[in-house]
């Protein structure tokens, strides 16, 4: 039983006009078996969550904590969270020139799970994790992300999620920029990782459309560095008939 | 003496003569020597040290191919290359015989030449003949301490391919000023690699000429600067003849205080040269403070109808980004470090193609850049393809 608590949690950056507060007290917890969908309109803040959760930010959280089953996740380098049993799959992955796509899943792997695996054993679960995302095996000899679509970098990530087996996984827009053919590869890796219940996933997504496919437990609406409203799946039903409009005035008169 | 006096171009040696005292000793202010620090090397160009030492030399080839020590009075020596500077001419006239490795007609093999330094000052001379239609491999290994001068003459035949890669990887003290130059026949296709890894002065001059239409010329280079190491390369590619190919990648790693490389990319092409195609192309991977790496491609176009011309140099640091998702996904900051640039050298090493130097180069990228070894299986694996 893993559990991700976020309390209080504010962030902030710097901009030419002194610090800006993105996030503005959030709480919110994460345990395994559960899948939770943070939604809400671009600005919000969202993505800055997602990333405070895997990433130390330049500008230290100046209130708040993160812990993983009692650990301390603020005092944690990024490499160390991912140790810990934390994934962040990314909006944009980086390409890296000259590393194959095999190497560093190895080379990862090894350092998550804290021993290399076993040569022929692992070739045969990159290639079945592969498979079961419609990933042409030929891919594993590519440098990691380059020349790769949308669509590509994001089954990359979702591959990586599934063979890292985090703990907990946070998805920050998984679904953006994805046709509806990818989204339902990507969505069914998604349930993979998360179908023995030992899991638990934070999606974060500006649409609904994503919540046809990985069917939330708890949906958080996001608005102005906060959750405004909580419920279960009918919240996002809610949401996909109405649109943010009603948040956004209500986060505007408070 | 040989001597010829080249027409007057910007980036063409102005000089190439046998005769000592027809090359000035460098004053630093020489545009050839500028980036060169002097001081180690000043009793070499003077002449105060008198190159008469010696050195270890091994050399083995597969059967049929010939490996013969020769007078440099043989007409073989200094057929195609003459000394463009006086640490060339100087070596020339001191080095009391040539390695001469003759890949016969048609011969397909590989050829190895070992050259271990004994702390002495060694002027050596060494000549590749590749006869027509022979596909070689000539792997020279230049290690140990000490100063070497010495050129590196490479005949390559009609039709023939022919792959030289030169390693230099001498001790902390070693000094090695070489010129590289490869002449090349009708048809034939030239791989001329060079990895500098150790040493504390390497100054390697490849140059490129053509006999006749046809010819294709791949330079590919590699080096890592550590702290106080002057790692230098200065390609010259001289497109004299219609119809021919070069293509030049050059990638370099520095770190720590006072590692300085210089890659000078000198390509002319002449008026006579229609139809050539040249591109060239250096990166540097900076990836601490301190650290120098100087880059100046050169392009001379003395003829429009060409098929193609260009250059390219990037000088930059590590990419913060490509360790932070490396670390992302639990891979700690040392070995993320190794990863990017293991990777940055990647497309170097596998056009080389010599799996055991790979081996040779990502060991060394390992071990300065503090990580005892990759997994060893499947780095191996990896590097095997």
């Amino acid at each position: 039983m893993t559990t991700l608590a976020i309390s209080n949690l504010h962030a902030t950056v710097e901009t030419d006009a002194g610090a800006r507060e993105i996030l503005r007290g959030v709480t919110l917890t994460v345990e395994s078996g559960q899948t939770h969908a943070v939604m809400g309109p671009n600005g919000s803040g969202k993505s800055t969550l997602a990333y405070v959760i895997a990433v130390p930010p330049k500008d230290p959280v100046p209130e708040g904590s993160i812990t993983l089953d009692g650990q301390d996740v603020l005092a944690m380098s990024v490499d160390e969270r991912a140790r810990a049993g934390l994934f962040l799959a990314m909006q944009y992955p980086v390409e890296i020139p000259g590393v194959s796509v095999s190497n560093f899943l190895r080379t990862s792997v090894t350092a998550v799970r804290g021993e290399a695996p076993k040569l022929r054993t692992w070739v045969k679960e990159m290639k079945g994790a592969m498979e079961a995302l419609q990933i042409d095996p030929a891919f594993a000899e590519r440098s990691v992300n380059e020349g790769f679509s949308g669509g590509e970098k994001k089954r990359h990530e979702i591959l990586q999620l599934e063979l890292l087996k985090p703990k907990i996984a946070v998805l920050d827009e998984t679904d953006s920029g994805l046709d509806v053919d990818a989204l339902k590869v990507v969505a069914e890796g998604v349930n993979r990782f998360q179908a023995d219940g030992t899991t638990g996933t934070l999606l974060i997504t500006h649409y609904t459309r994503i919540l046809r496919y990985i069917h939330p437990d708890y949906v958080h609406v996001f608005v102005d560095g906060r959750i405004v409203e909580s419920g279960g799946p009918e919240l996002a039903t809610k949401l996909e008939d109405e649109g943010y409009e009603r948040f956004l005035k209500a986060g505007a008169s408070t | 003496m040989a001597q010829t006096s080249a027409p007057a171009t910007d980036h063409a040696p102005a000089l190439r003569s046998r005769d000592i005292a027809s090359h000035p000793v460098p004053t630093g202010r020489e545009e050839e020597w500028r980036f060169t620090p002097l001081a180690p090397i000043a009793d070499l160009l003077s002449g105060q040290a008198p190159l008469n030492g010696g050195a270890d030399v091994d050399a083995e080839a597969d059967p049929g191919a010939r490996v013969e020590f020769v007078g440099t009075d043989d007409a073989r020596v200094g057929r195609t290359f003459l000394p463009t500077d006086i640490a060339s001419a100087r070596a020339m006239a001191a080095a009391a015989q040539a390695l001469i490795v003759t890949l016969p007609r048609e011969w397909q093999g590989v050829a190895r030449v070992a050259v271990r330094g004994r702390g002495e000052d060694v002027a050596g001379h060494m000549v590749i003949e590749a006869e027509p239609f022979s596909e070689g491999t000539v792997l020279v290994d230049f290690r140990g301490s000490g100063r070497y001068v010495g050129a590196l003459e490479i005949r390559v035949g009609d039709g023939a391919r022919l792959t030289v890669v030169s390693l230099q990887d001498w001790s902390t003290d070693g000094v090695h000023l070489g010129e590289h130059h490869a002449s090349l026949g009708r048809d034939s296709r030239l791989l001329m690699g060079h990895i500098t890894l150790g040493g504390q002065i390497v100054r390697i001059a490849p140059k490129v000429s053509y006999q006749a239409p046809g010819g294709d010329a791949e330079l590919l280079g590699l080096f890592f600067a550590d702290a106080g190491q002057h790692l230098e390369h200065r390609v010259f590619i001289d497109h004299d003849t219609p119809h021919c190919r070069s293509s030049v990648l050059y990638k370099g790693a520095l770190q720590g205080d006072g590692s300085h490389t210089v890659w000078i990319g000198d390509v002319l092409v002449r008026s006579q040269a229609v139809g050539v195609d040249t591109y060239e192309v250096n990166r540097n991977l900076i990836l601490t403070d301190g650290a120098r790496a100087d880059s100046v491609p050169n392009l001379e176009l003395e003829t429009g109808e060409i098929v193609g011309a260009g250059h390219a140099s990037a000088t930059g640091r590590f990419d913060d980004e490509q360790l932070f998702y490396l670390q992302s996904r639990g891979i700690p900051a040392d070995l993320a470090r190794v990863l990017v640039v293991r990777g940055f050298f990647a497309d170097v090493l596998h056009r080389i193609g010599q799996p055991e130097l790979t081996q040779r180069v990502m060991r060394t990228v390992d071990g300065r850049l503090g990580v005892v070894a990759l997994d060893g299986e499947a780095g191996d694996e990896e590097l095997a393809e």
